[in-house]
């Protein structure tokens, strides 16, 4: 028989009983459902994170100062001020496959303009630092190398920093206040919204490091090195060369820094979420057995009912192997059909549970495949006993079942 | 001419429990084609057994069957399968239809299972035109349950003859209608067998073995009795006769 044929011939079947056949769906439904939704929106978290490790930087290469230790007290990740624009510049020398380097130095310092004032962080960069973070400008240009060597009174500013000190104007070749000390704006950068950790990365003045180190905050040592890789296949060695090259300078056993990628980084973003799939993925088969095995009841239930159609269609030629397609496909029919009722529910679920809670959603189309599939499998498992079963009907009996 | 059917020497034995029941006891019979013959017998004559051996629905223990000069006995479900459907047609005692299902799609269904598929408007053809044999072609898209029993019978009747087979099996084809409708129902018969159709029908009831051209009789798994029908009834005549009698109850 034509598969087509069959599979009509399995709806019709399938309508006789609507309120049965709804009611065995609904496992495959609930599961594939909850399986979707929960999908969507964890992939949705994980691709906003994912976003915002990107927005970090294109394979950027982090160098932090270590602790140190003191009379037995040990300091915090950064106590340690042996980090140098030396150390910057010698990374850039002598490491292979970087594309740019910036010394980073951060500072939270009133900013005063136009009669106003504002708490920002104030950050000493190279001017590379727009194209290792991935950051567009705005208005205006980045500072530029001369600005770094002459130790100019330059800044760049974020968006926010902006907006609260030039509320009704255009911040551009304004002037602003650090420390008593007059920046001319030079560039403001485009918006980036808040980072991984909830910050407002807007909320920033960037200036060159040496200004920083020289003017504002008259230190010699610098708060982090960014360091931007030619390729992400590379980082792994930048970071393992950065660590040779820093030891080696540093002569230290013990490292006083640590290098951290990017990757790491999103790896700790994503545990959580990571975890939260696998549990979720755990549930949804746990559905998808209990959908199967109703299925396959009602299939049982369903073949002893029909024992003498079985016995009809026996007795004017159907094949063992005709029979058990039938059936099978009615199991198929139930479960894909109830599959893709359930990615259509789970996805509005979704949909409608991010934008009540403000989420991103996001379904991965292989979920959809995944989901699909997997409920048809569900089908032939639970429905090949069944069939098997009526397929192996004795067609006098069949006949005389009453 | 070949027969249609060759049996020589059948055996059936079930084994229930401890008991072996010997069902047919080496039935020995040649059917030609043409021939309308009527099986009788009491229950446990084995009648029943033998028709579902001829009918392909069964195999026999012991003994060598040939269906249409083809060897039946030792072919496998499969190949039984393919026999029942391309060369024997069956009626049941109950019918047997599909409910819910249309007369037409009743009827398509022998057609379902075919070796060679047929495009769908062939097979509504064929189905068509195998209702109109039975006349019937009207109630095409009727289901069962809108049929008289006789209707359903002949419903039945299209169904076994759609993909034209050699054989024709009748079990008890009138034991669930009224004496007119089995009348009717053997007039169906009479005319398929006047088109060359090979019938055979199981029954207890003489009259309606009366409609046929031969009689067996069986008894304990045996044939006793073989003999050709003497005094055979025409169903159209024997409709006549029914007729003026109840225009005569309702005349009087």
């Amino acid at each position: 028989m034509r598969i087509l044929a069959t599979i009509r011939l399995a709806i019709r079947a399938l309508q006789r009983n609507k309120l049965r056949s709804l009611l065995t769906m609904l496992g495959i439904i609930i599961g594939v459902g909850s399986v979707i939704a929960a999908v969507s929106i964890t992939s949705g978290a994980t691709k906003q994170v994912e976003d915002q490790v990107s927005a970090l930087g294109q394979n950027v290469v982090s160098v932090f100062p270590g602790s140190f230790t003191s009379g037995g007290a040990r300091g915090g990740w950064g106590g340690i001020t042996t980090l140098t624009v030396d150390d910057a510049e010698a990374v850039l020398k002598n490491v292979a496959n970087i594309v740019a380097v910036s010394p980073e130095v951060r500072d939270r310092n009133q900013v005063l303009a136009n009669g106003l004032n504002w708490n920002t962080m104030i950050m000493g960069e190279s001017p590379d630092y727009p194209q290792i973070r991935n950051w567009e400008m705005g208005t205006g240009a980045m500072f530029t190398e001369q600005d770094v060597r002459s130790v100019a009174k330059v800044a760049v500013i974020g968006k926010t920093v902006a907006d609260q000190l030039f509320p009704n104007e255009d911040a551009l070749g304004e002037t602003v206040r650090i420390r008593d000390i007059p920046f001319k704006v030079v560039g403001i950068l485009a918006a980036k919204g808040f980072n991984l950790f909830g910050q407002d990365q807007d909320d920033t003045v960037v200036i060159p490091y040496s200004s920083h180190m020289k003017r504002v905050s008259r230190r010699t040592f610098v708060s982090s090195i960014l360091v931007q890789v030619a390729s992400a296949n590379e980082i792994t060695k930048v970071q393992s060369d950065i660590n040779d090259l820093l030891k080696s300078r540093h002569r230290s056993l013990e490292p006083d820094f640590t290098v951290r990628t990017q990757l790491e980084l999103a790896q700790v973003a994503t545990s959580s979420s990571k975890t939260m799939s696998v549990l979720l993925a755990a549930i949804a088969s746990i559905s998808l057995v209990v959908g199967g095995i109703g299925i396959m009841n009602i299939m049982l239930v369903s073949v002893t009912e029909r024992t003498r159609e079985i016995g009809i269609r026996m007795a004017v030629g159907a094949r063992a192997h005709d029979v058990l397609i039938q059936f099978l496909v009615e199991a198929v029919t139930l479960s894909a059909f109830g599959g893709l009722v359930g990615v259509g529910l789970g996805v509005g679920a979704a949909h409608i549970i991010a934008s009540i809670k403000d989420m991103p959603v996001l379904t991965p189309l292989i979920w959809i495949g995944v989901a699909s599939i997997s409920s048809a499998l569900v089908g032939i498992i639970s429905g090949f006993y069944p069939a098997w079963k009526a397929s192996q009907l004795d067609p006098i009996d069949a006949l005389h079942y009453e | 001419m070949n027969a249609v059917i060759q049996l020589d020497d059948i055996h059936k034995t079930y084994h229930t429990g401890e008991v072996d029941v010997h069902a047919v006891r080496g039935v020995s019979l040649a059917i030609q084609p043409g021939e309308f013959v009527a099986i009788m017998g009491a229950s446990g004559s084995g009648k029943s057994t033998l028709m579902n051996i001829i009918g392909c629905l069964d195999r026999s223990t012991a003994g060598r069957y040939q269906l249409d000069g083809v060897d039946v006995s030792k072919l496998n479900r499969d190949e039984l399968a393919d026999i029942r459907n391309q060369k024997i047609g069956f009626v049941f005692q109950g019918f047997n239809l599909l409910a819910r299902t249309s007369a037409l799609e009743n009827t398509e269904l022998p057609m379902l299972y075919r070796r060679q598929r047929l495009p769908t408007h062939e097979r509504h053809e064929h189905a068509l035109r195998a209702l109109e044999t039975v006349g019937l072609a009207k109630r095409a898209d009727h289901h069962p349950n809108q049929l008289s029993g006789g209707q359903q019978q002949r419903v039945a009747i299209a169904r076994s003859l759609v993909n034209q087979p050699a054989l024709l099996l009748a079990d008890e084809p009138t034991g669930n209608l009224d004496s007119q409708t089995s009348i009717e129902i053997m007039g169906v018969f009479q005319k398929l067998n006047d088109q060359g159709i090979t019938i055979i029908m199981v029954t207890h009831e003489l009259d309606i073995a009366s409609y046929t051209k031969r009689n067996i009789i069986l008894r304990d798994g045996n044939i006793i009795s073989d003999t050709a029908v003497a005094h055979r009834l025409i169903a159209e005549n024997e409709l006549g006769k029914l007729r003026q009698a109840q225009e005569a109850v309702q005349l009087a």
